[in-house]
């Protein structure tokens, strides 16, 4: 049952302790503030599992995740937006009936591209379709003119210097610089009240384990091999008859759509989205949590997410001066030493003790531990 | 949008703002000068060069405030001497930086990127533990006020036309350095061929810590020049730095003279369609037009012809 087209045993083990971690062992000993803290980093681990398909497989390093990850918390914080805009909510506007910030910006109409975000099927569609298509129009161009490596980083993040921009240039139609604030209701249901965070953890858990799924089954997959396989040696994949550059296109869909759900995740469980979030900065950011869990490591980019986030809470409560410091060396000592994370650190120094520790377990095969590192570590 | 000017508004609405983008195109050309060696010639994507520039700003500001105090007679001359300083600090600790950690990277390219933000991150806490947090300016000497009246209804200020000059100058000198000098023929040998380069001799690993070390110094100077246009915070440098990125590779990698053609093109459409519409709206145009024009030449406007 352990060896199917999703994981092998250790593999296995791996996702079960960190669905028990998540499901169980959180819930039950942090308060609903704290949870909620976690349903924020873990709307980050979505765009970290999307970086391990696209760079950690696919070596495409894209510093724009922050755009896809906008993307989608702007499709549904407009759907939320305009739900918390009904006319009863904005009667002291002088044009009720539209978001609070269009009434502010002299806009005395639902501009027309907001007008279908009124349907919560099409939002759906839209958090998966735009990122998505957007995605692909950005990887057809780039990857199909064989553009790779560094270039493909510079232009990604150029996308994001862009989109940030926009979105704050057109106050009107996108609240600007303070983003969309003051949700509160999805078909109804309030957002805001302690159950709902506690029922929306539950669920962006859920949605994160499908995305797990998904990347495991592209890593166990074919296609994943080949992405490795791409990685490794590009122009031997090519000549064997692979169309290298629709695979990558695929890579960076995936990446990209991973994203947007975890922005629609953080503009349902935070109520707010901005464009701090799109940015450079962030995106860059983004890339140090895939980064510290281990590039290769599914688990790990959960694990990595979590930890980099809580020691950012943490530090940046208390010494704030130091946060950043620290940020910075991280991203010194993980290039340097720890090329593979967390997981890297446990595929080398905790497994093989466990391992001593239980006989029975077969040992690894030696030197395949490059993309069959064991996932995940309890990182605390 | 033109209906409102008449012929003659229009022609020196172009020169003015013409020369505002020409000041805006010595900034791009003095930082990305810096880094078309670091990533042309050496494939390092060093994000924290906007950070070398700023390092160059502070350490300008500071020379300045030293004059002030000590030698005001000599205040009309400091540019020079802080120019000097700002190279060397920079460039002292680009080779720093170069030994204990791009050394180490040079075959993982994008892990350079990553690293080298790093190193901005903390280079920025690092101004802004030991200067504030607070933009601070520099008093330019009188010789530098006021501006230039070409005719009656174009005027251009001194101090702009003093940093043109300047990076028309450290151009030539890097073009110089770069194509006629011994040490710039190593610098392309390595780059062509490091296995061929180390086995005719070239100290290689001699030539990686100068040439980085150069790069950061050109971006030193940027910082001082950028003081006699700007007010210099701990965070300034990160503004440019994706724009000196794209300033680089629209040029095509490896190619000075691209690098100065695509900050020209650059530099004048974002500072013309300023005066249209929003800096903003300005801004996102010019970004997507070179975006969009790279996608569809990603090897940039002059490309180095060299066999892979």
């Amino acid at each position: 049952m352990t060896d199917n087209r999703f994981f092998n045993r250790s593999e296995f083990i791996g996702i079960l302790l960190l669905a028990v971690f998540l499901v169980v062992v959180l819930p039950l000993t942090l308060d609903v503030f704290r949870l909620n803290l976690v349903a924020k980093y873990l709307t980050y681990a979505f765009v970290a599992l999307g970086l391990v398909v696209c760079w950690g497989y696919g070596g495409i390093l894209s510093l724009g995740q922050g755009v896809f990850f906008g993307l989608g918390g702007y499709c549904m914080a407009m759907f939320l937006k305009l739900e918390a805009s009904s006319v009863e909510n904005t009667k002291i506007q002088s044009t009720p009936g539209i978001p609070d910030f269009m009434d502010w910006n002299q806009i005395t109409s639902l501009p027309l591209f907001w007008k279908p975000f009124s349907s919560l099927t099409f939002t759906i569609a839209a958090i998966i379709l735009v990122p998505g298509i957007f995605a692909w129009i950005i990887g057809t161009a780039m990857f199909k003119r064989r553009v790779g490596g560094t270039y493909f980083a510079i232009i990604t993040q150029a996308v994001a210097a862009i989109l940030t921009i926009l979105i704050v240039g057109q106050q009107g139609y996108t609240g600007g610089i303070n983003g969309m604030t003051d949700l509160r209701t999805l078909k109804g249901w309030d957002i805001r009240p302690d159950h709902a965070k506690v029922v929306l953890y539950f669920f962006e858990v859920g949605c994160l384990f499908v995305c797990i799924m998904i990347a495991q089954f592209v890593r166990h997959s074919k296609l994943g091999r080949i992405l490795v396989a791409m990685r490794e040696k590009e122009d031997r994949v090519r000549f064997s008859g692979y169309s290298v550059a629709n695979f990558k296109i695929f890579a960076f869909c995936i990446a990209a759509v991973f994203a947007a759900i975890g922005g629609a995740m953080f503009a349902l469980n935070v109520g707010f989205m901005s464009p701090s979030f799109v940015g450079i900065v962030p995106s860059i950011e983004m890339v140090i949590y895939t980064a510290v869990g281990g590039r290769l490591s599914i688990l790990g980019a959960v694990y990595g997410t979590l930890l980099v986030n809580f020691a950012k809470t943490s530090l940046s409560e208390t010494f704030p001066e130091l946060w950043l410091f620290g940020l910075g060396g991280l991203f010194i000592a993980v290039v340097l030493a720890f090329p593979n994370g967390l997981a890297g650190i446990w595929g080398d120094y905790v497994q093989p003790r466990i391992d001593r520790l239980i006989p029975s377990r077969k040992p690894k095969p030696e030197g395949w531990t490059d993309s069959s590192v064991a996932d995940g570590a309890p990182a605390e | 949008m033109f209906g409102d000017y008449s012929i003659g508004d229009l022609g020196s609405i172009f020169v003015m703002q013409g020369f505002a983008g020409l000041i805006l195109f010595s900034v791009y050309v003095l930082m990305a000068l810096g880094l078309a060696i670091i990533f042309g010639q050496m494939g390092v994507i060093n994000m924290a060069h906007g950070e070398f520039m700023i390092l160059g700003a502070y350490v300008t500001w500071m020379t300045s405030n030293l004059f002030q105090t000590y030698l005001p007679s000599l205040f009309s001359g400091y540019f020079f001497l802080a120019m000097i300083l700002a190279f060397v600090a920079s460039g002292a600790l680009g080779m720093l930086v170069e030994w204990v950690l791009i050394r180490h990277l040079y075959k993982r390219p994008l892990d350079t990127l990553l690293a080298t933000w790093g190193l901005s991150l903390i280079l920025q806490q690092a101004f802004r533990s030991v200067f504030g947090a607070r933009e601070v300016g520099v008093d330019l000497p009188q010789w530098m006020l006021g501006s230039l009246h070409v005719t009656e209804s174009i005027e251009v200020p001194i101090n702009g036309v003093f940093v043109m000059c300047l990076t028309v100058l450290i151009t030539v000198g890097v073009a110089y350095v770069m194509y006629k000098s011994r040490w710039g023929r190593q610098v392309r040998a390595v780059v062509q061929n490091r296995i061929m380069a180390g086995a005719v001799g070239i100290n290689t690993e001699k030539v990686d810590r100068y040439t980085y070390g150069l790069g950061c110094g050109i971006a030193g100077v940027a910082g001082s020049a950028f003081t006699m246009i700007g007010s210099t915070g701990p965070t300034s440098g990160q503004l440019y730095i994706v724009d000196t990125f794209l300033v680089v590779v629209f040029g095509g990698a490896a190619s000075l003279l691209g690098t100065i053609a695509s900050a020209f093109s650059i530099s004048q459409t974002q500072s013309t369609l300023e005066f249209f519409m929003s800096g903003s709206m300005a801004k996102v145009l010019t970004l997507l037009a070179v975006v969009g024009i790279l996608m569809l030449r990603p090897q940039g406007l002059f490309a180095l012809k060299v066999r892979k």
